[in-house]
């Protein structure tokens, strides 16, 4: 690949993407919370809905956060912890493999009965459908990356890609260059991922960010809220069935 | 003690003729919308049935409403919140849609366009949901209208429990009456504590529970949660939705839209004082069949000087405790006891109450023979067996509801005596324990049934609460986005979906 489009695709885009994903979430959720929702079709159709959201979903939280995590993670603190870069890559070509494929098979469902149940169809929106493709076509080029990784077992393919995120993440220049000569799949899966990040704000994905953990430590079951001094929305718990 | 006030409801079943004009007007004003077409935040149904959605008051099944806990604590029956939570993905208690009905039109267009034939033409089901021809309609809102249907369908009804339910299914004992439903706007509200977003919210001020329709995100826990299955989710904007107690109109003073227009001026509004430290206390009662007093007990009397006194205290506007003082719901709750909670065994602590219908003597023959208790016929004789009334509305509790009916005949008898043989029958009155001034009170407010005295609504107190220099051109009751409907025609954010049906006065 040319400097050029490797510096714009993994140097530039990345900032491109990540600043639409900030910015966008913030207007959404200012300017249009009516719009911020998980999208659930479970009342139109639970058929496929349980098994595929289930995996679905349990398979793509290990994988977001285990991308997070091997990421992001200076590499030194698996130096300090004496995790060799080898172990690293073995544990997330085992965890990522299971949670790739439990993902694959949930979101091969969703997407079987998001295009051919006429009643999900018929109430799916362009994005619905364009994002679950994206998120599938990513899933895809993921798994597709399990054997290429295992022509090199040693980890300084991994490396290079955590360099690279942490590059972008505290800005140095030289970032898009640790990706320069990796695998064309790696780099297709970098290039959608940062799509994926790009168009978030604009799509139903924006419901992972109000995971409701809040929920677990609210005081109480109840809410009741009074209108105070203008701005009455305070809530605070009521005495009621603790 | 902290006293908030709320405006209740009661609904004399012994007067509702089952003609929906509460339903269809509700529907005009608040679900005639994509995505709430399956909705009816006000329904009635004929009971005995399954009703709407299917077997709703089945809680095996859904799930919905309170359990205690050995601890005797309380917890939704869906389960703790980390239980809650694991539902998120796929939520197990969930109705599908078919639970309540596939909203449908029909062609009307083809009525005007068909080509010349031999045969009328006719107008076929459309689904609103998909757009496509429906070949057979397999249920509706209201399936089981005057006992339609048949009777091994039917009698699933779960207040049949304890009722010897075969001999009903003959056609010379059936029964029937008609059950008007909608958001019991509870002091213990399972939807609220099932939300994990915390989009759903009692307004302290007049006891409206309410979903922030900012807030919400969709999880659905709270159609789970309601063991009345009264929150609806909106397929088209992803949230969910329910019964508002018209709180526009009811701020303003005035009834809500299904009490405004009933033909039977069946419907009564009005404010209740209770106290809100003991509404945990009341629903965790150990006996299920002790639910109804427990939250009988944490109304408190709008004349008591003590009670004004706190209340004040507590920021209950000085109307509102006028208001209290002529509230009809008091009255037929709390002075007559004539009006009963829907299913107090839910342990929601509902504010949607209900007078028992009488029904006539089971069957001539027995009139003569039996049921005379003294000069008025025995409520156990009655067509509509008390067990199945007192599963409905004092969890199978039946004591409460024969006196209720007692007194209701007592009212028949004593103004019988009164407006035909100008006589005062007292020991009548005295024999269900009421003095002639209050059974002629009863039948004021019962029978007659004024207007005024149907509602006794205080305005809410806005400028209290907020700035009205604030909300200045702003556009009142709207769903998000300032004045906007929500989506607007290139919204980045949320693309309006695909119109898939056309509605008739579209085509005309």
């Amino acid at each position: 690949m040319a400097v050029w489009l490797n510096t714009v695709l993994y140097g530039i885009y990345p900032y491109i993407a990540l600043v639409v994903l900030a910015v966008g979430s913030m207007l959404r959720y200012d300017r249009e919370p009516f719009t911020w929702r998980s999208g659930s079709s479970q009342l139109l159709r639970r058929r496929q809905l349980i098994w595929g959201s289930v995996l679905f979903h349990a398979g793509i939280l290990v994988i977001f956060f285990g991308h997070l995590g091997g990421l992001l993670t200076p590499i030194w603190v698996f130096d300090a912890l004496g995790i060799s870069h080898g172990a690293k890559q073995l544990l997330a070509i085992g965890l990522g493999g299971v949670a790739g494929v439990f993902c694959f098979a949930g979101a091969t469902l969703l997407i079987h009965r998001r295009l051919f149940d006429p009643r999900i169809r018929s109430t799916s929106s362009f994005s619905d459908i364009a994002i679950l493709l994206l998120l599938y076509a990513q899933l895809t080029l993921g798994l597709a990356t399990i054997p290429v990784s295992l022509n090199h077992l040693d980890g300084h393919e991994m490396v290079k890609f955590m360099s690279w995120a942490q590059g972008i993440f505290t800005l140095d220049p030289a970032a898009s260059s640790y990706v320069l000569d990796a695998n064309p799949v790696f780099k297709l899966h970098l290039f959608l991922g940062l799509t994926i990040l790009l168009l978030f704000p604009f799509t139903r994905l924006v419901h992972m960010l109000s995971a409701p953990l809040r929920y677990l430590w609210r005081p109480g079951y109840q809410v009741v809220r009074r209108r105070q001094g203008g701005h009455g929305t305070a809530s605070r718990p009521a005495a009621a069935a603790e | 003690m902290k006293i908030r006030a709320q405006i209740g409801m009661v609904l004399n079943l012994d007067k509702c003729i089952g003609c929906h004009t509460c339903s269809v007007t509700c529907k005009n004003v608040w679900t005639n919308r994509e995505g709430m077409e399956y909705a009816w935040f006000n329904n009635v149904e004929t009971k005995p049935g399954i009703g709407y959605p299917k077997e709703w008051e089945n809680q095996k099944k859904w799930n919905g409403g309170w359990v205690r806990t050995k601890s005797g604590q309380l917890q939704p029956k869906m389960g703790a919140k980390w239980r809650i939570l694991a539902k998120i993905f796929a939520n197990p208690d969930l109705p599908e849609i078919d639970d309540y009905y596939e909203p449908f039109t029909f062609d009307y267009e083809h009525l005007q366009t068909a080509p010349d034939s031999k045969a009328s033409p006719t107008a076929r089901p459309r689904s609103l949901i998909t757009g496509e021809r429906m070949e057979k309609i397999e249920w509706g809102p209201n399936w089981e209208e005057i006992l339609g249907g048949e009777f091994a369908r039917r009698s699933k009804d779960v207040n049949f429990e304890g009722v010897e339910k075969e001999i009903y299914g003959q056609f010379e004992n059936t029964f029937m009456m008609y059950l008007p439903r909608l958001c019991e706007h509870c002091l213990n509200p399972t939807c609220v504590a099932a939300c994990p977003s915390g989009a759903i919210y009692k307004r302290e001020e007049d006891g409206i529970v309410l979903i922030d329709q900012e807030k919400c995100r969709g999880w659905r826990m709270c159609v789970s949660g309601c063991p009345y299955k009264k929150i609806y989710y909106n397929w088209s904007s992803g949230k969910s939705e329910k019964c508002i107690f018209c709180y526009p109109r009811i701020e303003a003073g005035q009834p809500t839209v299904c009490s405004e227009t009933c033909v039977g001026r069946i419907r009564y509004l009005g404010v209740l004082l209770y106290d809100a430290d003991r509404i945990a206390e009341a629903a965790a009662a150990a006996d299920k069949q002790d639910l109804y007093e427990a939250q009988l007990g944490i109304f408190l009397d709008p004349n008591d000087p003590e009670v004004i006194e706190q209340a004040r205290a507590d920021g209950v506007p000085e109307a509102w405790l006028e208001a209290a003082k002529r509230s009809p719901v008091y009255r037929m709750a709390m002075e007559w006891k004539v009006a009963f909670p829907l299913h107090p065994e839910y342990r929601t602590l509902p504010m949607v109450w209900y007078v028992p219908p009488l029904s006539p003597i089971q069957s001539a023959a027995e009139a003569g023979k039996l049921g005379l208790d003294g000069a008025m016929p025995d409520v156990r004789s009655l067509r509509i067996p008390l067990r199945y009334l007192a599963n409905l509305l004092t969890a199978g509790k039946e004591e409460p509801v024969a006196l209720a009916l007692e007194r209701m005949l007592a009212m028949r008898t004593y103004m019988r005596a009164k407006t035909i043989d100008g006589v005062i029958d007292a020991p009548t009155a005295a024999s269900v324990g009421l003095e002639p001034g209050q059974i002629e009170a009863m039948y004021q407010i019962m029978a007659i049934a004024n207007y005024e005295d149907r509602f006794v609504i205080p305005t809410a107190h806005r400028e209290i609460g907020e700035d009205a220099y604030d909300v200045r051109g702003s556009c009142g009751f709207s769903f998000g986005n300032g004045c906007s409907g929500g989506t607007s025609a290139g919204n980045l954010f949320a693309q309006p979906k695909r119109k898939t049906v056309k509605t008739p006065t579209e085509v005309f």
